[in-house]
């Protein structure tokens, strides 16, 4: 660093002589122009508009002016030392832009790499479609009701009007429980249908009951492509007053749109079941084909093998002994109740050719179903 | 059932343009699911005629023997003279009557037979086998026409080769379904049409004169009819007609007596019986077995009888199980013919049963044989008990009709009395159950249709015909207007449920957790509960451990396993070693369901009334009888749980993950588990966490993770270093922590302090970390273990934790020295509690 100036001068300084000053102000200007890079720059800042830059110089000359000259001399200097740090501040945003433009090119991945790095979960498609199924019901009104898989005899049987000698209370259908003792009858069974959890439904809450069932049952089939001893049902029962069999017909129609779509419908065929009277098959359109694939072999669907429609299991109005079994009064309430099998439902909802796909846990077949919204 | 149209239009006069199919639409509206029908003989072109076998050649220098006949086939060929066909079946002789199909004709299946040149001769036809005609699957042989039919009938309306029929599966309701005569009372109605009913037959009075019989067991056969034939001819054989409708009906033909008493059963749905006079020693009985006695049925089965079973008997004993088979003693003898003098025979008298037995006796007795018969299925689904007696008379008819016999005017009748049925209803109860107005002359005329009596104008009175014992309750005659009148006339309308409440806690809980645990990377199995000894060996659990003690099956699908599981682990852990040997590696795999523990309370079968609902007392005896059904949550893992990649290196699943899937499922219902080291199989010794969670203001046991135990990996099967966790998903609802309360946010500066602290190895970092949010007091925010670090330096035993302590103030910045001070404290309570020292202190 120069040392100030100790003493007056009266004489015009050679650096302040406007000629010199407009002389190294273009220096500095085309320096600035002529850096390519921020180091550059930084080099020009340092020879230019530094502390010993010329007009840096020439700016602690002026204190040596006499009174009279400083205004003129300050000013001069003054603007050009704003024209150079002007010139400096946009050459630098410049210079900037060009690096931070380079900068992001080099930055630039290939974001087509995969990132696998944790493998995906998902849940079951037998839980998600009993999920989609109760939330259809639940949003109706309906409360999801459930009960134990190991289920008294009189649960899954009596109350529900299967009498003792019915076929399907042999261990040819039905699983039953050992007792405390060996060889003693435990009147247990693991639960054939959800039917019982409708009467533990009806004995718990006063009527009218609006219940959805979902739940695991139990038959003793071997397992092949579209049997499995373990499977879902959804069990739904109403119990009202004045309910009628044109309020299952248009509860059911309900939920086949709510799940397959607008214009969808069911069809009921009279059936019989021991706990509803009148008793019905229900089938569905078949949400595929639409009926259409019926008398016309151009356009087969393997959905519903061209029969148009589906079918989906079981209903009627709820037999009145059943209510009388549990305590309400068929003179006053009357409700109807139907069940179907999830499994079967997710066959033909998803083209799953072999029930065993479902059981298996093989995350291959699972994980494709995590992510249906 | 199957029914051949042609037998159909014997009771009701359908239109001629009327198909099987059309029959079939009706029925099925009114509520018979008919499977198929079936169109037999449709691609059948003639000329199909009898011919008469007149000379056969036999030809020899062939592989296997060949006949060349002639067979005279009257003028059907246009010329009178005999065809020569060629025949490789040996089961006829010189004058057998067969049928031919001539040149220009066409078999089922397409099959165009023309003239042709076949082992050296010219074939003019071909003689069929019952096979090639489409009656049977019999390829033994031709089938050989019975000697009455002139050469050159047409064959195929002799055989009847062209007819529909309608195959039927009947629901145990609707017993007389499993006749032509109930069918016909269904297609009358769904056509509109009246029934020539083949049961009003005139039946002569019981008398005294009949087969002697007794009936001991009144209530289990509130029925008996015995009619006898004499005079049969025992060559007689059922003619053509008859054997086609059986075929037709799926039944084959046997001899003429047999074929007689199932051409009635299926006509009338009464099952008979045929005894051989000649073998019958005494009075037909019917009474229930004695312990140790035998039965040789029908079928040749040697059968100890039980003392439910219900039996005919004679003198001898018992000769038949009732409504479910006939004893081999007393069958109808074959006809055989006597060489010498070319006279036939057999059975020339019979004795027919003629019954109405209680369902629920024969299908017991049918269940304990494991002998379902024709007869058994049609007594459990019910049987009419008027028609007793005039399936009687058809039979006896038709015997005396077909083998020349006579009728014994002896006429043997045992009846109990029948109770009344009238079911009263409201004439708007089929109305108010099906919610639509039929009003009151379209329910009585539909009730009517169906046999019933119908008195009343707003009440009615309604007694159900003899062959509806189903018809008991008012909605079963709701069920038959509705029927009637159309299933799919039933309008759409939507019931109103008072406004609901949603999920509750429990259910909300049971799909957070399976989303939170999809969400880590789990995907979900659902896997059969059945496990048995070898399971639980191989989980390495010791004598007495509680997941030992089962609930059994009585019918296992399997011996291996017999109980129901106690633990998810077993069938989890056979989905992942399946999906490892399915080149699936990176396994995790998780599941929520039920385990069965025994209560011990398990008690002998309760049996309660259905007439009223059972006493709060009783329903609580009845699930009090029932085992404990937690529901439960596992996870099992093996392979990377991270994979390497561009990324960078992965990392393995271990034991860690194991503990952080329970806390996953935690913290779904707001728990904190707290995580203690324990022993405990299947887990591996040093590597097992007992999870605990406060429940109800306990501290409480809610499960185990970890790895898993490497004798139990070599046991499964299981990749190395596999880990699992169980826990209780009923626990872990009960420990929710409920509605959470906000905590106050502060908007000042937090202050951070980091301590490093070495204790003994053996302490838990758990305690170390407990400590210090003891000491730090209020002022601290969060505590978090960023670093673990044993060695040399630190001396054998040692561990160094390394602790991020972050401080906060709800009012005002803090001083550094207030951080400090709380970090002392923090560091004094950990000294004090766990023997801690400061690192570099």
């Amino acid at each position: 660093m120069s040392a100030p100036n100790k003493s007056y001068d009266p004489v015009e300084v050679e650096a302040l002589k406007p000629d010199v000053i407009e002389r190294v102000r273009n220096e500095a200007l085309a320096a600035i122009a002529a850096a390519d890079s921020l180091d550059a720059l930084n080099e020009v800042k340092v020879a230019h508009a530094g502390d010993r830059s010329p007009l840096a110089l020439a700016n602690r000359e002026i204190g040596a002016l006499p009174p009279h000259a400083k205004a003129a001399a300050g000013k001069l200097v003054g603007q050009s030392r704003g024209a150079v740090n002007k010139a400096l501040a946009a050459r630098r945003e410049e210079l900037e832009a060009e690096r931070d433009e380079r900068v992001l090119v080099e930055e630039a991945v290939d974001v087509t790499l995969p990132h696998d790095r944790a493998p995906a979960g998902a849940r079951h498609p037998l839980t998600t479609l009993a999920e989609r199924i109760e939330d259809i019901f639940v949003a109706m009104g309906y409360e999801v009701a459930e009960g134990p898989e190991v289920e008294a005899e009189w649960f899954n049987f009596d109350a529900l009007n299967i009498g003792p000698d019915h076929p399907t209370r042999s261990t040819h259908d039905t699983f039953f429980v050992e007792g405390g003792k060996p060889g003693e009858e435990s009147g247990l069974v693991l639960r054939t249908q959800t039917s019982p959890v409708q009467i533990r439904s009806m004995l718990d809450r006063e009527p009218p009951v609006y219940v959805i069932c979902p739940g695991r049952v139990f038959r003793t089939d071997e397992l092949d492509a579209t049997h499995t001893p373990v499977f879902h049902q959804v069990e739904l029962l109403a119990i009202d007053k004045g309910l009628t069999m044109a309020d299952l017909k248009g509860t059911l129609d309900h939920m086949v749109q709510a799940l397959f779509g607008e214009g969808m419908s069911t069809r009921l065929r009279p059936d019989y079941f021991p706990f509803t009277e009148p008793s019905a098959e229900m089938d569905m359109v078949c949400f595929r084909c639409r009926g259409e694939s019926v008398g016309n072999p151009d356009r087969p669907c393997r959905t519903c093998s061209s029969e148009g429609w589906i079918e989906l299991g079981g209903c009627g109005v709820v037999n009145p002994r059943v209510l009388v079994a549990c305590g309400i009064d068929p003179e006053v309430y009357s409700g109807f109740a139907f069940g179907f099998g999830i499994e079967r439902m997710l066959m033909f909802r998803h083209n799953v050719a072999d029930m065993r796909d479902m059981i298996e846990g093989d995350v291959r077949f699972t994980r494709p179903f995590g992510m249906e919204i | 059932m199957r029914a051949p149209l042609s037998w159909l239009r014997e009771y009701v006069d359908l239109p001629a343009a009327v198909t099987g199919r059309d029959v079939a639409e009706r029925l099925i509206a009114a509520g018979l699911e008919v499977e198929t029908v079936e169109r037999l003989g449709s691609d059948l072109t003639g000329p199909l005629v009898v011919g008469q076998v007149l000379a056969i050649e036999e030809l020899t220098e062939f592989k296997k023997p060949i006949r060349y006949c002639r067979v005279d086939v009257g003028t059907a060929n246009g010329t009178g003279e005999p065809q020569n066909i060629i025949c490789g079946a040996r089961n006829f002789r010189e004058g057998d009557k067969v049928a031919v199909i001539l040149p220009g004709g066409v078999l089922p299946g397409g099959f165009e037979i023309t003239a042709r040149k076949t082992y050296g001769k010219v074939s003019e036809g071909m003689i069929c086998s019952v096979r090639e005609l489409g009656i049977g699957d019999d390829h033994d042989g031709i089938l050989v026409l019975p000697p009455e039919h002139e050469p050159g009938t047409d064959a195929i309306e002799l055989l009847e080769l062209v007819d529909e029929v309608l195959d039927i599966s009947v629901n145990p309701d609707r017993g007389y379904c499993l006749s032509m005569r109930g069918l016909a009372r269904e297609t009358a109605t769904a056509f509109g049409l009246p029934l020539r009913d083949p049961a009003l037959l005139d039946v002569p009075e019981p008398n005294d004169a009949g087969y002697p019989a007794h009936v001991e067991d009144r209530t289990a056969c509130d029925r008996l009819v015995v009619r006898t034939v004499s005079g049969l001819r025992p060559e007689a054989h059922a003619p053509l007609w008859l054997q086609r409708r059986l075929q037709k009906a799926g039944m084959r033909p046997i001899s003429l007596a047999v074929d007689v008493t199932n051409y009635v059963m299926l006509e009338m749905g009464q099952p008979l019986h045929a005894y051989d006079r000649a073998r019958l020693s005494g009075p037909i009985g019917v009474r229930r077995a004695r312990a140790g006695e035998k039965l040789t049925t029908l079928d040749g089965a040697a059968r100890a009888l039980d003392p439910e079973d219900l039996v005919i008997t004679d003198n001898s004993g018992p000769v038949g199980l009732a409504g479910v088979m006939g004893g081999a003693d007393t069958e109808i003898a074959d006809a055989t013919e006597e060489p010498l003098v070319g006279q036939a025979e057999g059975t020339t008298e019979i004795v027919l049963e003629i019954a109405h037995f209680d369902p629920v006796s024969v299908a017991r007795t049918a269940r304990r044989h494991k002998l379902s018969s024709e007869a058994a299925r049609r007594f459990e689904r019910g049987v009419d008990p008027q028609a007793a007696a005039a399936a009687g008379q058809r039979a006896v008819d038709l015997l005396v009709l077909l083998a020349g016999g006579t009728a014994d005017p002896g006429v043997t009748e045992v009846a109990a009395p029948a109770a009344a049925r009238g079911i009263v209803i409201g004439a708007d109860h089929p109305d108010r159950v099906a919610g639509v107005a039929y009003g009151r002359e379209t329910v009585v005329r539909r009730l009517q249709e169906i046999g019933c009596d119908v008195a009343g104008t707003d009440e009615l009175t309604v007694t159900p015909p003899s062959w509806r014992p189903d018809l008991t309750d008012p909605n079963d005659l709701a069920e038959e207007v509705i029927r009637l009148e159309g299933y799919e006339a039933l309008p759409s309308t939507l019931p109103r449920p008072p406004a609901g409440r949603g999920l509750n806690a429990r259910q909300r809980l049971h799909r957070r957790v399976g989303r939170a645990l999809a969400g880590a990377g789990y995907v979900e199995a659902l896997n059969y509960p059945f496990l048995g000894p070898g399971a639980l060996d191989a989980l390495g659990l010791p004598e007495g451990d509680a997941w030992r003690t089962t609930v059994r099956l009585v019918n296992p699908l399997s011996d291996e396993a017999p109980s129901l599981r106690t633990t998810l682990l077993p069938g989890l852990l056979d989905a992942l070693r399946r999906n490892d040997g399915r080149g699936s590696h990176e396994l995790a795999l998780f599941e929520t369901g039920l385990v069965f523990r025994p209560t011990g309370h398990e008690g002998a079968a309760i049996r309660l009334p259905v007439t009223a609902r059972p006493t709060d007392e009783e329903i609580a005896a009845l699930d009090a009888a029932l085992p404990r059904q937690p529901r439960r949550v596992a996870a099992v893992l093996a392979g990377a749980r991270e994979r390497a990649g561009w990324w960078g290196a992965g990392r393995p699943a271990d034991w860690a993950d194991a503990i952080e899937a329970a806390r996953t499922v935690a913290r779904e219902a707001g728990v904190e588990l707290s995580v203690e080291n324990d022993q405990h199989a299947p887990w591996h010794p040093g590597r097992c966490a007992a999870l605990y969670a406060e429940v109800a203001g306990e501290k409480t046991l809610v499960g185990h993770a970890g790895e898993l135990h490497p004798r139990v990996i070599k046991a499964l099967g299981l990749p190395a270093r596999a880990c699992a966790m169980e826990a209780d998903l009923d626990l872990i609802a009960e420990a929710a922590s409920g509605v959470p309360t906000a905590p106050p946010v502060s908007s000042f500066p937090p202050a951070t302090q980091d301590v490093a602290l070495v204790v003994d190895a053996s302490v838990p970092a758990a305690d170390v970390e407990a400590a210090l949010r003891a000491g730090a007091g209020d002022l601290l925010e969060s505590l978090r273990l960023f670093d673990v670090f044993t060695g040399e330096q630190l001396g054998a035993g040692r561990k160094s934790l390394a602790y991020a302590l972050k401080f906060r103030a709800a009012d005002r910045t803090l001083t550094a020295e207030e951080a400090t001070a709380a970090r002392e404290s923090a560091v004094a309570a950990a000294v004090e509690r766990t023997g801690a020292a400061q690192r570099g202190a």
